[in-house]
């Protein structure tokens, strides 16, 4: 049994196999245990209350649950799965490549921040928001000095309130969401009360020290000579100017979801999410048999719930192999899952994903890999009247760089979609393809003459 | 350039040196490559096409915004790498264009 990732999904799920007495091979990109979330720097700095704010008790128990997996699973960290087929995986570490075997394979490959282009969004400066964070959980250091939170999702708060902790001077926060839609979501967001107190915590603090928090914001460009200078938003309609060193934004989070589509997943859209999602059933099986997802890989759903679909998912491949697993486990974490799926509802309506941005000029950098701007994508789909991602990456290379589509294939799925004037879940959806991440040719040895 | 980065405090662990473009970069253990240059208000790369100046983005290993080489000419992402004793950086090699 195989586990790909070893964030709050991946080291659950790994933690329930050893107690069946399953050894599970589990292959993480990070040098140590804990996903994005609760990333650990190589060496740690600071207190585990300075890097995690409120979830350091989270933290702690994970990175203690990883540290045992270290010690008992076959671990495997600083390793890439760079292809994925029936049965087998193929790894990359520090160059070297290798095959693994399995027979029931877990993804919990997490995600990436969520990020619509914008005027100036390649100028150094501007960060992703989940960057932003882990300069301070994983490095101990700040991105500024002078530096502006904006986008959408829960992130946004918690990121600013720990920047303003640790000394970070944040100019401002900018909410895309507005208070009235934030409001509305109060119910459902009372399903979790402690989680929703902590968020008002943040922003009643941010508050408190008087940190600008605007709300009905998006950003429209970040200016500057070489790196960014000032941020200009448009606020309830009307622009805004903020003088700055860093803008960090984040429109949500994406799901990493190459490797379930490269063994043939069957995916279906997700219109909370405005993303396709590998379909799976509530235990985490995917449509392919010993193919499994939890997490935030399988759909955005946060650390707390990837936690409990990981233990499921685990319980799952143990039932499917024959293994009797505890009944009474399965149907608690069912119930926990639930109510997290309440307040994952509210979480969405609080902080609506951004839709097509219209406004995106022709001028505006699409794909940040190869250069490719709005004024290109929307000519090809107008001129070869094409109305599917697959097509426009052909004719435009949106989605061929390095990244390969991990950081434009949102904006460039909402950019067609609203130059066509047809639905988010008509225009498809980039297909993956083998290296999903980058790949020197010479570690795939010499080519037989 | 002024930094894009600063520490929250110096670490205790054991000083690093390191060279970027033939001259001196001073990190501390634990630190990633991208660390080191924008701490020391670097900027890793130019864009091929446009040779327009970037400094990471996402810093997590997705976006591969932070590629740089080492002076022997192999590549490696600048956020996803530690910082090694001795490394000598450079973003491109002598008389050529950025790679990436």
């Amino acid at each position: 049994m195989v586990i790909v990732g070893a964030g709050p999904a991946g080291v659950r799920a790994a933690q329930t196999l050893l107690r069946y007495g399953v050894r599970p091979t589990v292959i993480d990109e990070a040098p140590l245990p804990g996903g994005q979330i609760y990333r650990q720097g190589a060496i740690a700095r600071g207190s585990a209350r300075e890097r995690y704010g409120f979830e350091w008790r989270k933290a702690r128990s994970i990175h203690a649950a990883g540290a045992e997996l270290a010690a008992q699973a076959d671990y495997r960290p600083c390793t890439a799965v760079w292809n994925a087929s029936p049965g087998l995986l193929d790894l990359v570490r520090e160059g070297e490549i290798d095959t693994l075997p399995y027979t029931h394979l877990l993804l919990a490959t997490g995600a990436t921040d969520r990020v619509l282009p914008f005027a100036g969004w390649t100028l150094p400066g501007v960060y992703s928001l989940g960057g932003a964070q882990i300069a301070l959980k994983g490095q101990h250091c700040l991105l500024g000095p002078r530096i502006l939170f904006a986008g959408s999702g829960p992130l946004l708060y918690l990121v600013a309130y720990q920047y303003a902790r640790a000394g970070g001077r944040v100019q401002a926060v900018l909410d895309y969401g507005s208070r009235a839609s934030q409001a509305k979501a109060l119910p459902a967001l009372m399903n979790q009360a402690g989680t929703l107190a902590k968020g008002l915590y943040y922003l009643g603090w941010l508050r408190a020290r008087g940190i600008p928090v605007f709300h009905a914001a998006r950003i429209d460009a970040a200016l500057g000579a070489g790196r960014v200078e000032t941020v200009r938003a448009i606020v309830e309609g009307a622009a805004v100017e903020f003088a700055c060193d860093v803008l960090a934004v984040g429109h949500g989070l994406r799901s990493e979801t190459q490797l379930a589509d490269l063994l043939d997943c069957a995916f279906d859209f997700d219109d909370a999410q405005r993303a396709w999602l590998p379909r799976r059933d509530a235990e985490g099986r995917s449509t392919v048999a010993g193919v499994y997802l939890a997490g935030d890989g399988a759909g955005i759903a946060g650390a707390a719930f990837a936690e409990l679909a990981g233990e499921r998912a685990a319980l799952a491949m143990l039932t499917d192999h024959g293994i009797a697993v505890d009944g009474a486990r399965v149907r608690a974490l069912a119930r926990h899952q639930r109510s997290l799926a309440r307040f994952r509802q509210g979480l969405d309506r609080a902080f609506a994903l951004p839709p097509a941005e219209a406004s995106c000029g022709d001028e505006v950098i699409v794909c940040r890999c190869e250069e490719i701007r709005a004024g290109a994508l929307r000519a090809a789909a107008r001129q070869y009247d094409i109305d599917d991602l697959n097509r426009l990456k052909a004719l435009t290379r949106i989605g061929m760089g390095l990244c390969q589509g991990r950081m434009c294939q949102a904006g460039a799925a909402e950019l067609l979609a609203c130059c066509r004037e047809v639905p988010l879940s008509k225009i498809g959806r980039l297909r993956g393809q083998a290296p999903v991440k980058p790949l020197a040719l010479a570690s795939l040895g010499e080519a037989a003459p | 350039m002024k930094p894009l980065m600063r520490r929250v405090r110096v670490p205790s662990a054991r000083v690093l040196q390191l060279t970027w473009n033939g001259r001196p970069l001073r990190a501390h253990e634990g630190d990633t490559v991208l660390t080191a240059l924008l701490l020391a208000g670097e900027r890793p790369r130019l864009t091929l096409g446009e040779g327009a100046p970037r400094a990471g983005f996402c810093l997590m290993g997705a976006c591969q915004d932070c590629w740089v080489q080492t002076a022997a000419g192999k590549r490696l992402r600048a956020c996803s790498t530690l910082a090694r004793d001795g490394m000598e950086l450079v973003s491109a090699q002598p008389g050529e264009i950025p790679c990436t």
